[in-house]
């Protein structure tokens, strides 16, 4: 099998919608185009019936009852809607204090970030190198007047797998309302609402094979959970989330969702081969580093540091490969990611770092070319690094004095 | 981030990477910026007899641009007295490399680099 590059290996950033999803969202686009809220004729019942049997297949890969599945436009309204429309309705009662991660998704972080503004107080934990929460620091942040905690389910960046269910139990004990973004694990890790403490969950299509534009948001039913509407009009969704629903994208979510529930599992197996594949490849390199926990980690991702080696070229030297850089060189600061930050890792690690996502399309020959890529590229920038050559005279370059610029 | 051609060239070929012994009297080394900071530049000079630069080697960790403003001066520097060398401008680098105001600080670096390098050699001859 020949390889086309360049290779995709950004399956975290966004998924191909897999040809079946396609095919059955098309109908909905054309001919079954009726608006699901029209009650007085068979165009909208034909598109209220393919949104419920949509509504049925997200709820049973994550085992819940549709009832508790709202729609929205992506995981980054269902994450402002649970946060937003949570805290805004429990603050109230309970207060006004949050708690989430320093490492969650920027959806997360900003919209927590709002709510400081309208007078909400946050507490940012800081994970441990691993990339995972210490759950006695987790109990520390917790005050009389915590309202809310947010936590994701896998990071988006290395992979990690927090232990959810701990989390919530603790939330469930303190009375905290407790919302994960699930956008990253949903067909790659298990997910039972039935069992899981969790009350609100984030999902997305796009990064499941469904395409782009649509999400939902899980709100318990039992105890139940109320949250205020963000998006205000029709009162569709149960007042939750008004506005038309775009029948043809919730298909697509919705076969998307069903195709992960039957084949999840070989899925996985699958994809953790070539991962550890890669891995493997890789760490005959010297002087490289995986960011994040290797065992509590989806099977899909890899993110690795190469030390002395900076990331602009790096990225430069990998245009063949599709893959995310941990280094934003987009203007004159370098803005290394604040996910490895937060990992304590140094600047240079993170900057050096990529991600490496592997999906269904993804193939050996696909995994064995980007091996052989990066050890002829990361040699070849090496041989121009005067830290390589520095390191390899055994010199300490943490107790080099820089002329810094 | 769109390079320039020559750039891209020099990325793809650097001209001159390596490393001269940098005990030898007729050697100068410049060695400027720092990792954290995302670039670090060696480079070294040996001059002839008769003061003339007849070699010059580098080696960078940093971006495309700042691969390339070595290389390139690299080049320039051969066949120089250490006055001309001195008198390379951050802007002819930045000017021949095409380099946009954000990657400016590359040649800048270079430039620096240039002039370490002759210090350097300066402070080891006899005055």
């Amino acid at each position: 099998m020949t390889v086309h590059t360049p290779i995709y290996l950004d399956y975290s950033a966004t998924t191909p919608v897999d040809p079946r999803v396609a095919e059955k969202m098309i109908p909905y686009i054309t001919e079954h185009f009726g608006n699901p809220a029209s009650r007085s004729h068979p165009f909208g019942w034909t598109a209220e019936q393919a949104v419920e049997e949509a509504r049925d297949e997200v709820a049973k890969l994550v085992n819940a009852d549709p009832r508790e599945i709202v729609w929205t436009s992506g995981a980054t309204e269902s994450n402002n809607l649970a946060i937003k429309g949570a805290a805004n309705f429990y603050s109230g009662t309970k207060g006004k204090h949050i708690i989430t991660v320093q490492t969650e998704h920027k959806a997360v972080i900003d919209a927590v970030r709002e709510l400081e503004r309208q007078g909400f107080t946050a507490t940012y934990l800081a994970p441990e190198p691993n990339g995972l929460i210490d759950l006695e620091k987790f109990k520390a942040a917790i005050q009389p007047d915590t309202v809310l905690a947010s936590v994701m389910f896998v990071n988006n960046e290395i992979g990690v797998i927090q232990d959810i269910t701990a989390i919530g139990n603790i939330c469930r004990e303190n009375n905290i309302i407790f919302h994960v973004d699930a956008a990253q694990a949903t067909g790659k890790v298990d997910i039972d609402l039935e069992k899981l403490p969790v009350d609100l969950m984030s999902f997305s299509a796009h990064k499941t094979y469904g395409p782009k534009g649509i999400g939902a948001l899980y709100v318990r039913r039992k105890p139940r959970i109320r949250i205020e509407a963000q998006m205000h009009g029709g009162g569709h969704e149960r007042g939750m989330r008004s506005g038309t629903l775009a029948t043809h994208q919730i298909v697509g979510m919705g076969e998307a969702f069903r195709i992960a529930r039957l084949e999840m599992k070989a899925e996985n197996l699958q994809v953790r081969r070539l991962r550890d594949r890669l891995l493997a490849g890789l760490e005959e390199i010297d002087e490289v580093y995986v960011n994040g926990d290797m065992d509590h980690r989806v099977p899909h991702n890899l993110n690795i540091s190469f030390n002395f080696v900076e990331g602009e070229s790096l990225i430069m030297a990998v245009k063949d490969i599709a893959v995310s850089s941990g280094s934003a060189c987009t203007s004159a600061s370098l803005e290394p990611s604040y996910v490895l930050r937060a990992l304590g890792r140094s600047d240079e690690l993170a900057h050096s770092s990529i991600r490496f996502s592997i999906g269904r399309f993804t193939t050996e020959e696909d995994v064995d070319y980007t091996i052989a890529l990066m050890k002829s590229k990361i040699g070849k920038l090496r041989e121009l690094s005067p830290l390589w050559e520095m390191h390899l005279d055994g010199i300490d370059l943490s107790k080099v004095e820089w002329a810094a610029h | 981030m769109a390079y320039s051609d020559k750039v891209l060239d020099h990325y793809e070929n650097p001209r001159n990477v390596g490393t001269l012994d940098k005990n030898d009297p007729q050697v100068g080394t410049g060695m400027v910026g720092a990792p954290a900071c995302g670039d670090v530049m060696k480079l070294q000079i040996k001059v002839n007899e008769s003061g003339i630069i007849e070699d010059a080697k580098f080696k960078t960790y940093g971006c495309g641009s700042a691969i390339a403003s070595s290389s390139l001066v690299t080049e320039w520097l051969k066949g120089k007295t250490l006055d001309q060398a001195a008198e390379i401008k951050n802007s002819a680098i930045a000017e021949e490399l095409a380099l946009p105001p954000v990657k400016i600080h590359c040649s800048v670096l270079a430039e620096d680099a240039i002039k370490a390098a002759v210090a350097d050699l300066k402070s080891k001859q006899p005055a």
